[in-house]
């Protein structure tokens, strides 16, 4: 079985696994990550989203043998080492912005990548970069808040 | 007085390091003067029907051996918030800080069996059962002291876990006066509450501290449960309901797919189970094409639905028949139509998930099951076991506003796991199998006719409701599992189940001299249970375009309309809210701004919604602008709690109403992933304002469903507004507008 060397939270990781195993099921199975979440596994809801050298993309459809040297970053990696939580994070929790919390990952994952390209984002601007992810409990007003707030601290 | 009941010797809860012994004095070590002790009153109401079953403090609430006060519940956590608002009834009647009380949410035999959390009732039974053996708990606790410290009650104050003398310097800490023993005593009323002025959480927005877990990526769910040795399964589901496996071919699969540790096949239900979870993936997918299933035609023609609906309903029961609805409709002006509702999905963003593990002739399950306890009893009735040897439970999971699929789960996991015995067995659907398997909110038709009096008034109103049940949740009938009805020895579900639900709110909650409410039950052709506020989503949307369609043919306005058919202050008073809080909106061409009013279940909490949109004329895109709820639940627990439940039910019901229908042709439903069963993404997401009149003084409602139901019809409203194009049919796709 092929071993692949993961660049995951700052640290270095080795992992043996088939090649077309998608890196969302890597981080949760293999690394016991519990950031990214299976959703849909067809890359619909951005429920499994990861920043890859920044930048949020769907875990759950990507193989794990095309990641090469690439920087991972899951939920568990945004807060600082002495546990200071991101800003993105701390705003989700100041403004209260989940009901379930099973989107949450995503929504982060997609407000942190964001405001890595665009600090200061319109409400547009926001909707944009949040659009692949949905929320059934219908908490997105509180969410687009949230980054509101986020861009702010 | 009341005799002071004896604690029991029971001891602490294990793990809890430390038993007391004996009786410090603890004076002055706890530094601050404690803040003055609110008045209590007797509360002399009936007790929540969970108290029932369980009515000894003990059942609710423990001490542990450091202090803190340990809360029971029986209810499960689906996003509504309820540990924070049991918490902070807790913590309110016994004069604690938040943080010194912990909850523990259903477990079999640990917690009360509080049935299903479902129907808004977490707070009204729940929390509710919690404020009143807390605040017995306080008087017992009260009680002993007295004794202990030799001073009447009186003169003591209990403060964060403390029992201070107020005339001298003696105290003692409860842990210290329970000395390892839990408090039996009966809840039963008068209940000495807390006076509801000198509340401290109660009625404010209190945060909820999973949120901070959630965005660390330590909240657990059902889906993030790891064991030691666990293993991943899934569950190759027939291509319908009603297919048979004709053939399967699973000699290469160990070839194909690594990890592979066995096959399950027993009648039409196929499982796999393999070390990694990719592996199962892969298994699966390799399963359903090495087999071949009949596929019978099952379904009528998508477009016929609502004909083959009234083709196959039974006679009509009567459910409501005030005064004499014929006579009086043949005399005024009348007025008639007919309102549908699809199929909808819960559409949960976690797939159905469950760990079981059957170990020593016990089988342990993980589950986000909304009732554990009757989970167990189907579980049993289905691998034919006592319940006794079933311990389940309760995981949070993703929301799943009804019973959507965690039984389900369940079931395939135990199956497995009495297959492949000693390990965790972790089964997880996919969201394709989720979507064509749930079962769904029933579809609706409601038949409407009422007849306008000479000044304009309703003089009569009839409603007819077409509708399929709105509960199968598991019971002890087997057949309320999925996985049961596909085994070898199938077992078919006993009953239709809960079909009132589907008149739910049939009836308006106007004052009509001559109401009729008629159901048509059917035995329709999806699965289908309960999902968030039954009928009455349906039936509010059907009632409340209707009265804007009778307001336009009496020549008045609205709201005006309404307001002239209530009676109840506080339905008056949520309507009133909600048209100050749209008094200055300026409406512009193409724009619109709609109303609608529903009290929940006609008995439960009030909400007055009003909707502004825009309608494109050429395209017929609606786009809604802003959503305002007024909403009045009685007494507010948490008001955060209460804003955000309000907030999401009306962007859950907007999806609904704008675009939500399961599809499916012949042989099977066709609407499997999220591009073929959309529902709101954040391009379409209005502002949205909710205002809570509280009634501190009032009992407690139910508010996680109430939204939702009027949600529909002032979309359905605003875009007549708009547009001039009423609404008959949801959801409301571009073309039935621009049509
Ligand atoms: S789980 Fe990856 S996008 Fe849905
Ligand atoms: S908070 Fe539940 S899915 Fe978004």
């Amino acid at each position: 079985m092929p071993k692949y060397n993961l660049n995951i939270n700052r640290a270095q990781t080795e992992v043996k696994v088939e090649a077309d195993t998608p890196l969302l099921y890597v981080l949760r199975d293999h690394l016991e990550l519990n950031g990214p979440k299976f959703g849909c596994g067809v890359a619909q809801c951005g429920s499994c989203l990861v920043l890859i050298d920044g930048e949020a993309v769907v875990s759950c459809t990507l193989p794990v043998s095309s990641v090469g040297k690439s920087e991972i970053t899951t939920l568990e990696g945004l807060a600082g080492k002495d546990g200071k939580l991101h800003a993105v994070q701390e705003a989700f929790v100041k403004e209260q912005a989940a009901q379930c919390g099973y989107c949450l990952n995503g929504m982060i994952m997609s407000t942190v990548s964001m405001l890595n390209k665009n600090p200061d984002p319109e409400e547009d601007d926001i909707k944009k970069a949040l659009q692949l992810n949905l929320c059934r409990c219908g908490a997105h007003t509180r969410m687009i808040k949230a980054v509101e707030t986020a861009k702010n601290l | 007085m009341i005799e002071p009941a004896i604690p029991s010797r029971r001891k602490f809860l294990q793990n809890v390091g430390y038993i007391s012994v004996g009786f410090s004095m603890f004076g002055g070590c706890i530094g601050k003067t404690d803040p003055a002790i609110a008045a209590r009153f007797d509360y002399l109401g009936d007790l929540p029907r969970s108290m029932n079953q369980a009515n000894q403090v003990n059942a609710w609430l423990e001490v542990s051996a450091d202090g803190r006060v340990r809360v029971f519940s029986g209810k499960v956590e689906l996003g509504q918030g309820i540990r924070v608002a049991v918490q902070m009834v807790a913590a309110e009647e016994l004069d604690m800080e938040l943080d010194k009380v912990t909850v523990h949410l259903a477990e079999t035999d640990v917690t009360p069996n509080e049935g299903y959390t479902a129907g808004s009732g977490s707070i009204k039974s729940s929390a509710m059962s919690v404020r009143y053996a807390a605040a017995t708990a306080r008087t017992t606790l009260l009680q002993l002291a007295s004794i202990k410290l030799e001073l009447p009650i009186e003169n003591l104050a209990l403060y964060n876990g403390v029992i201070r003398s107020t005339v001298d310097k003696k105290s003692v800490t409860i842990q210290d006066l329970l000395e390892g023993a839990q408090i039996e005593t009966e809840v039963k009323s008068p209940v000495q509450i807390k006076s509801k002025e000198d509340h401290k959480y109660v009625g404010k927005a209190i945060p909820r501290e999973d949120i901070k877990k959630m965005v660390l990526g330590e909240q657990v769910y059902i889906q993030d449960l790891r064991f030691p040795g666990m293993v991943h399964a899934r569950v190759v589901r027939p291509p319908n309901y009603r297919s048979e496996l004709e053939h399967l071919d699973d000699s290469e699969l160990n070839h194909a797919v690594p990890g592979i540790i066995k096959t399950v096949i027993n009648g039409n239900f196929v499982g796999v189970i393999a070390e990694r979870e990719y592996q199962a993936v892969k298994a699966a997918r390799y399963l359903e094409m090495h087999s071949k299933w009949t596929t019978p035609e099952i379904f009528p023609a998508q477009e016929k639905l609502y004909d083959h609906i009234r083709n196959i309903a039974e006679t009509p029961e009567n459910i409501r028949d005030d005064g004499d609805v014929r006579v009086s409709l043949e005399q005024g002006r009348t007025l008639k139509a007919t309102y549908t509702k699809p199929y909808i999905k819960h559409g949960s963003m976690g797939p159905g998930c469950a760990v079981a593990l059957y170990h020593q002739g016990i089988l342990h399950v993980w589950s986000n099951s909304q009732g554990i306890y009757p989970l167990r009893e189907a579980l049993a009735a289905m691998l034919k076991m006592d319940t006794e040897k079933i311990h389940i439970v309760s995981v949070p999971g993703a929301g799943c506003y009804g019973h959507s699929t965690p039984d389900d789960a369940a079931a395939d996991a135990c199956l497995l796991a009495l297959d492949y015995p000693g390990k965790h067995i972790r089964v997880q659907w996919s969201r394709a199998d989720e979507h064509a398997w749930e079962p769904y909110g029933s579809a609706i038709i409601a038949d409407l006719e009422a007849s306008l009096t000479e000044s304009g008034k309703i003089g009569a109103w009839k409603s007819d409701i077409w509708t399929d049940s709105h509960s199968t949740r598991p019971n002890k009938d087997p057949g309320t599992l999925l996985a049961a009805r596909y085994l070898e020895n199938p077992m078919e579900m006993q009953s239709r189940g809960y079909r009132g639900g589907g008149h739910r709110n049939g009836d308006p909650y106007y004052a009509i001299p001559n109401l009729q409410l008629n159901a048509y039950y059917y035995d329709g052709p999806l699965r289908v249970t309960s999902l968030r506020s039954l009928g009455a989503f349906a039936n509010i949307f059907a009632i409340e375009s209707f009265m804007d369609e009778l307001a336009d043919k009496a020549g008045k306005d609205p709201l005006e309309f309404r307001l002239e058919h209530l009676e109840d202050q506080r339905a008056i008073a949520v309507i009133q809210k909600v048209k100050d809080l749209t008094a200055d909106q300026v409406m512009a061409a193409g724009t619109g701004l709609g109303y609608a009013f529903g009290r929940y279940k006609n008995n439960d909490a009030y909400v007055a919604i009003a909707v502004k949109l825009a309608v494109d004329g050429t395209s017929g895109q609606v786009s809604i602008i802003k959503m305002w709820a007024a909403i009045d639940v009685g007494e507010v627990i948490n008001l955060d709690g209460i804003k955000n439940q309000t907030e999401g039910g009306m962007i859950q019901a907007a999806s609904w109403t704008l675009n939500e229908q399961v599809t499916f042709d012949q042989q099977k439903i066709t609407s499997t992933d999220w591009s073929t069963y959309p529902i709101l993404r954040f391009n379409d997401i209005p502002e949205v304002e909710v205002a809570v009149i509280d009634r501190p003084h009032e009992p407690v409602l139910g508010g996680g469903e109430a939204a939702g139901p009027p949600t529909g019809a002032a979309i359905a409203n605003a875009i007549f507004r708009a547009c001039g194009k009423r609404i008959y049919d949801l959801p409301v796709t571009p073309g039935k507008i621009s049509s």
